[in-house]
């Protein structure tokens, strides 16, 4: 009798199930759904925006998923996803054809050396960061800190934070072979609980359990970002195919407008477009951007 | 009547039918699995040896060099690929961790199944099967907060390298390895404990002279499962092991895993570009090496089977 009566309760829970099912079924119509994958470093702020946009314009639905730079500019290569994020230019990741894909640039992140807090260091020259990344200085002492071993962490081969990192604050130089790790709060915890250790992360990572680093006596703040006193710096993209959907163009319109620039952008610890006094193209050239508002 | 009845015998019953519908159901279920099976391994061992043919590593390079760096070519014009880092590194951690837990693993099987089983089944069985439910992340995190600072206090360094990663992985494949042995040491027969104890042998000489002789194919099956769940094991050794493709120089040196080094790559590359095949190469290393573990453990139970 007992079995009977679960039966019938699995029925009517399917049913239902269905009903709804049936009745939401609009919502991941081809067209009104679409998808942004890629960059960790850019998800927070296409989730929230997504969100935001899915509030406004009921019946679309933003899915943002993961899974790395290299990931989102190969999956919208193939057309398989709407929208790729990457921390990179698509030209300077093996493998894409930047050619056939669209750049939409929605924001900018400033990238910091950090250091465990008992290394006594609070600035450093580019010469003396390029030295510890390809293991010429081993201990801080050497570079005006405590008697204390260096201990490189980087991040993974590919990620964006990494080749930005290696491009700008070491002029190029390839780091080492040392720790890798794959996110940046996981290299955050472990700069902050190991002597002698000295990694890099986005702005928006950097809290009181590690120090941030100078380098040349300039700090590593927005304002010097916008103006390029802070060289170490990059663009958050979203690629999309040439000919995408009309909701993947109004998302991205509605990602890079002022209303997103200026909350979004700036509450995520991102800096926004509009505030950089300067542009960079993908081979570094840097140019003022007339009429800026200094 | 008589007509009635032969029409009724020659249908089908709805036994029958039921029996049919049962088979078909259960071997396509068979078959489902056995596809997705061969699909993986075609899929792996495609993308793994693109490296070789597309690519054209060549393949002693890619399983003695000691450089990984996909994205760099050396002097002769060849890519990085050199996989002798991560390949130690799991080995070496996989011998370890088994290594270490053996002997616990046995200890407790021995407590459970001859000196104590209604204290074992009562306690150490809910207590082993809880250590299997806990997910590899919980693991991991206490191992980077736990044991890769007292690691760094007591040997110096970082803390992060191949012992943390021994010690993490014991505590995650002693449940396998205990289960499976406690399974093992109640397949020895009941009279085997009779004889023995009749003979006037001691409870340990019981133990160890017969029942864990009798054992050693069973013992050495959980073993072998084991070294392939920590082979295998890929977050938590991660997070312990400080991931650089570096041949460890000591116990306490950073180090990286097959597994590592794939769960932090995958995402930054572009399929079909070299250091993607490179990383389905490592992918495919791992696949063969769990075959082998397989092989391995049948061949365990083929050669001691018990003869009753």
């Amino acid at each position: 009798m007992k079995k009977r009566w679960l039966a019938g309760l699995l029925v009517v829970i399917l049913i239902v199930l269905g009903v709804v099912g049936y009745q939401n079924r609009q919502v991941t119509k081809a067209d009104m759904s679409i998808t942004a994958v890629g960059s960790t470093a850019l998800q927070p702020l296409v989730e929230a925006a997504g969100e935001d946009y899915s509030g406004t314009q009921l019946g679309s639905f933003i899915n943002v998923q993961g899974g790395g730079s290299g990931t989102g500019l190969s999956q919208v290569q193939e057309g398989a996803v709407e929208i790729g994020n990457s921390d990179v230019y698509a030209e300077e990741q093996k493998g894409i054809n930047a050619a056939k894909l669209v750049d939409h640039k929605v924001a900018v992140v400033g990238i910091t050396p950090i250091v465990n807090k008992e290394n006594g260091i609070k600035n450093l020259t580019t010469k003396q960061l390029i030295a510890i990344f390809t293991g010429k200085v081993t201990n801080w002492r050497q570079v005006g800190g405590h008697n204390q071993k260096i201990v490189i962490i980087n991040r993974a081969q590919g990620s964006g934070t990494r080749a930005t990192f290696e491009k700008w604050a070491l002029n190029g130089h390839q780091s080492e072979p040392a720790q890798e790790q794959d996110s940046s709060g996981m290299v955050r915890q472990i700069v902050g609980t190991t002597p002698g250790a000295i990694s890099y992360v986005g702005f928006s990572y950097v809290n009181k359990t590690v120090q941030a680093v100078n380098i040349n006596n300039v700090a590593p703040t927005d304002k010097n970002v916008e103006t390029n006193k802070w060289p170490v710096w990059s663009y958050e993209h979203m690629y999309t195919q040439k000919n995408a959907n009309q909701l993947t163009r109004r998302f991205i319109k509605y990602v890079q407008s002022s209303k997103i620039q200026h909350t979004l952008v700036r509450q995520l610890g991102y800096i926004s477009m509009d505030q950089m006094d300067v542009t960079r193209t993908v081979q570094g050239h840097v140019r003022k951007v007339e009429g800026s508002h200094e | 009547m008589n007509k009635q009845l032969a029409e009724q015998l020659r249908k089908r019953s709805k036994a029958a039918w039921l029996e049919r519908i049962g088979k078909i159901v259960s071997f396509s279920a068979l078959a489902l699995i056995t596809l997705t099976v061969f699909a993986i391994i075609i899929f792996v061992a495609s993308k793994g040896l693109a490296t070789f043919f597309d690519n054209h590593v060549n393949f002693w390079n890619f399983l003695t060099g000691k450089n990984w760096n996909p994205t760099i070519t050396d002097k002769s014009g060849q890519p990085e690929v050199g996989a002798l880092p991560m390949i130690t590194g799991s080995f070496v951690v996989t011998l370890l961790s088994a290594l270490l837990a053996t002997p616990f693993a046995i200890g407790t099987a021995i407590f459970m199944t001859e000196i104590s089983p209604r204290r074992g089944a009562r306690i150490l069985q809910p207590v082993t099967e809880l250590l299997v439910g806990i997910p590899s992340v919980v693991y991991g995190f206490i191992g980077l907060t736990v044991v890769v600072p007292v690691i760094r206090t007591i040997f110096g360094g970082s803390g992060f390298g191949i012992l943390a990663g021994t010690f993490v992985l014991f505590v995650m494949i002693l449940p396998t390895v205990t289960s499976m042995s406690v399974d093992a040491l109640k397949t020895v027969p009941r009279y085997y404990r009779e004889a023995a104890l009749a003979l006037g042998a001691t409870r340990w000489q019981t133990i160890y002279k017969v029942i864990l002789r009798a054992a050693t194919p069973g013992l050495l099956t959980a073993i072998v499962f084991g070294m392939a769940r920590a082979f295998g094991e890929a977050l938590a050794v991660q997070m312990v092991i400080g991931n650089a493709a570096l041949m460890p120089s000591s116990l306490v040196s950073p180090s990286s895993t097959l597994t590592s080094v794939l769960t932090t790559g995958i995402g930054n590359t572009v399929m079909g570009s070299l250091d993607n095949n490179a990383l389905w190469s490592l992918a495919l290393v791992l696949l063969v090496m769990s075959l082998i573990f397989n092989l391995i453990v049948r061949l365990i139970g083929r050669k001691g089977a018990m003869h009753k």
